[in-house]
């Protein structure tokens, strides 16, 4: 790709060799062998990562459930006597917030006794954990984890095809099947029951994630993830070329990501939407009946579909790889005092982009976390509701506002467009204001019941309750 | 190798007759096997599983051929959406497998038989004969791709198109009318 180096320039010679020698490496190589090492690039770290995802949800977890949560393990007690051991150091323990405890847990999965029921349908079954695993590494498959240019463009994302953003709409559909297999093959209710479930959330939040997403295709023109990269470097709102223009930014891909963020979380079967598994109601939902690696499997595909959607969230709404929203050769091009300094920020900024995206990600598993800590599972009409009423109506109307502003900028210049966005979105809040106020007259209707107070300090009075 | 298949093939792919047809020959295997297993099994959801594998694999079929959109619509749509909701149905109701299905012997299976020959030689004269001239199977550049179909969509077919939407309007209101009496 010789015209793809022109956008970046890495500062200082040395590295601008490295750079170089790599690239001409890797473009001798036979096409098979670097799509190899693209899926590599890509599979192995998300293989890595995983059980370090169970640890800071177990410690993070813990810590907002105000517990101590895992701790003990990779504990190093130094022996009181030996030579080898720095004097300091004799007798006393070493805590390493106990990082080793996801190896602990892997130990005990793989050696529990693996468990087959009597009157499952065996090849379903055994073949519902690996489907279970596919899609949230295939997700990957599209994802940039670095700007498409220089050495990075050779090596991400593995395809870079122009249906994009469609593929991974189609592989995240196909995580419905691991779970409504294995709860069909079971044969037991409570799987089925959690099986059904799935089907039934994963279709509804799936329209409203499309029409999120499609927000975003609209604003780039391209169903290229690359593209979607590119196109959040430019000026922001069309008018502050200083700062880069991510979607989260702009009022439009603000309200997309917000329903992407929620389709997300319900896509990936996490509290608070964590129907099918919920345990108070269904045992252990879909994933009952299996045992030792098989149950592994979901838990391990589960955390890598969360790590790889934090990634596409990254992609489509934070700017991707790139570290700050600001454009930094801009920068320097407007204040020449800090030209050198623009051009370091930029190289940092592409050296360090996938760096920057794992950040991003865990972020994103943050807010994970984070949700499931906080929030309470919905009910399963609340569940419903939401997905239909709410998100779909938003995301939709989102993606209309985004045309509207792409006209009324095509006729009246930028200016034009962001009046027709503020007057829409006006409109939109006005309706939806005089819909709550038509749902609350219709809900006073209902019969209510009082419900008195009780003061603490007269309990006398309570006990006529 | 004379022969239509012989023919056609020679000339479909004079040069790379390894890794492309080695893929387009485990591809359709794949698909014929599960398109029969729709229909030979007894159990339902099995069957509905072959039609999930079928699905994939012409989508995988339509990816080799350079006709990217295609194919992932066909997962988006088939497979993702209409066959989850396919075992959703069955699983709901849970068909008790062999009993239910049972078919007895009589010669309305001669007919269909006879009438599926039919249709078989049918559609091997209308597609499969004319592709004999086909040189390459490589589309043009551009063919098949979300700009070039939308364009497509929205200029030359936008009354087709207007009118599928429509009917696909009526239908979901139809089915809400059904679904709740009182409205």
């Amino acid at each position: 790709m010789p015209d793809s180096q022109a956008g970046i320039r890495p500062a200082g010679a040395r590295s601008g060799k490295v750079a170089a020698g790599m690239m001409d490496f890797l473009q001798q190589l036979h096409p098979a062998w670097l799509a190899l090492i693209r899926v590599l690039l890509f599979v192995v770290p998300l293989l890595l990562v995983v059980p370090g995802l169970i640890w800071w949800e177990r410690r993070l977890l813990a810590w907002m459930q105000d517990r101590i949560g895992p701790n003990r393990v990779a504990t190093i007690t130094w022996p009181k006597d030996a030579r080898w051991v720095p004097p300091f150091l004799r007798g006393k323990k070493t805590r390493l917030f106990g990082l080793l405890q996801p190896i602990a847990d892997g130990i005990k999965l793989f050696l529990k006794e693996d468990i087959t029921p009597a009157a499952i349908d065996r090849a379903v079954y055994f073949v519902a954990p690996a489907i279970a695993l596919f899609p949230a590494f295939a997700l990957g498959g599209t994802l940039p984890w670095a700007p498409p240019e220089g050495v990075y463009g050779l090596l991400t994302p593995i395809a870079d095809v122009n249906i994009g953003v469609l593929y991974l709409m189609a592989v995240s559909s196909l995580g419905a099947y691991g779970i409504i297999l294995s709860g069909y093959a079971s044969n037991n209710k409570y799987s089925l029951l959690g099986g059904l479930r799935a089907s039934a959330q994963l279709i509804s939040y799936e329209l409203a994630m499309g029409m999120s997403i499609a927000a975003v295709v609209l604003a780039t023109g391209s169903l290229k993830m690359t593209d979607m990269i590119k196109a959040q470097t430019e000026p922001l709102w069309g008018v502050a070329p200083l700062f880069d223009n991510w979607n989260v930014l702009t009022p439009m891909g603000f309200v997309a990501a917000v329903v992407f963020l929620i389709c997300m979380v319900a896509e990936t079967n996490r509290a608070p939407f964590d129907l099918p598994e919920a345990e108070n109601e269904l045992i252990a939902g879909y994933h009952t009946e299996y045992s030792s690696m098989k149950f592994a499997s979901f838990f391990m595909g589960e955390y890598a579909a969360m790590f790889v959607f934090s990634g596409v969230f990254a992609t489509l709404f934070l700017g991707g790889p790139n570290m700050v929203p600001v454009d930094w050769v801009a920068l320097g091009q407007t204040v020449p005092a800090l030209e050198g300094f623009g051009r370091l920020m930029a190289s940092v900024n592409y050296w360090a982009s996938p760096l920057t995206f794992v950040g991003k990600c865990a972020f994103g598993i943050t807010l994970f976390i984070w949700m499931r800590a906080t929030l309470p599972r919905l009910r399963y009409d609340q569940l419903m509701a939401l997905g239909w009423r709410s998100l779909l109506p938003l995301a939709v109307a989102n993606f209309l506002i985004v045309a509207l502003y792409l006209l009324c900028t095509d006729l009246y210049g930028a200016g034009g467009g962001w009046i027709a966005v503020g007057a829409a979105f006006a409109l939109l809040a006005a309706f939806f204001a005089s819909l709550a106020r038509a749902g609350r007259g219709r809900r006073e209707a209902l019969p209510r019941r009082e419900i008195r107070l009780v003061d603490p300090a007269k309990p006398k009075e309570g006990a006529a309750l | 190798m004379e022969g239509i298949w012989g023919a056609g093939v020679a000339q479909l792919a004079p040069t790379q007759v390894g890794g492309p047809m080695l893929l387009f020959a485990v591809l359709a295997a794949v698909a014929v096997a599960s398109g029969v297993g729709v229909v030979a099994f007894n159990s339902p959801v099995r069957s509905a599983l072959c039609l999930i594998a079928n699905f994939l694999s012409l989508a995988l079929l339509y990816f080799t051929l350079g006709a990217e959109m295609l194919g992932i619509i066909q997962v988006v749509v088939y497979t993702g959406a209409i066959m989850v909701l396919f075992l959703f149905v069955l699983m709901l109701l849970n068909l008790a497998a062999p009993g239910a299905l049972r078919e007895s012997r009589d010669l309305r299976r001669l007919g269909a038989g006879a009438l599926a020959a039919a249709l078989f030689v049918l559609v091997v004269v209308q597609a499969v004969l004319p592709l004999q001239e086909a040189a390459s199977p490589q589309a043009a550049d551009y063919y098949g791709t979300p700009m070039a179909l939308g364009r497509a969509l929205f200029t030359e077919y936008v009354w087709p198109f207007e009118l599928a939407s429509v009917l696909l309007l009526v239908g979901i209101v139809g089915s809400i009318l059904l679904a709740k009496r009182r409205v």
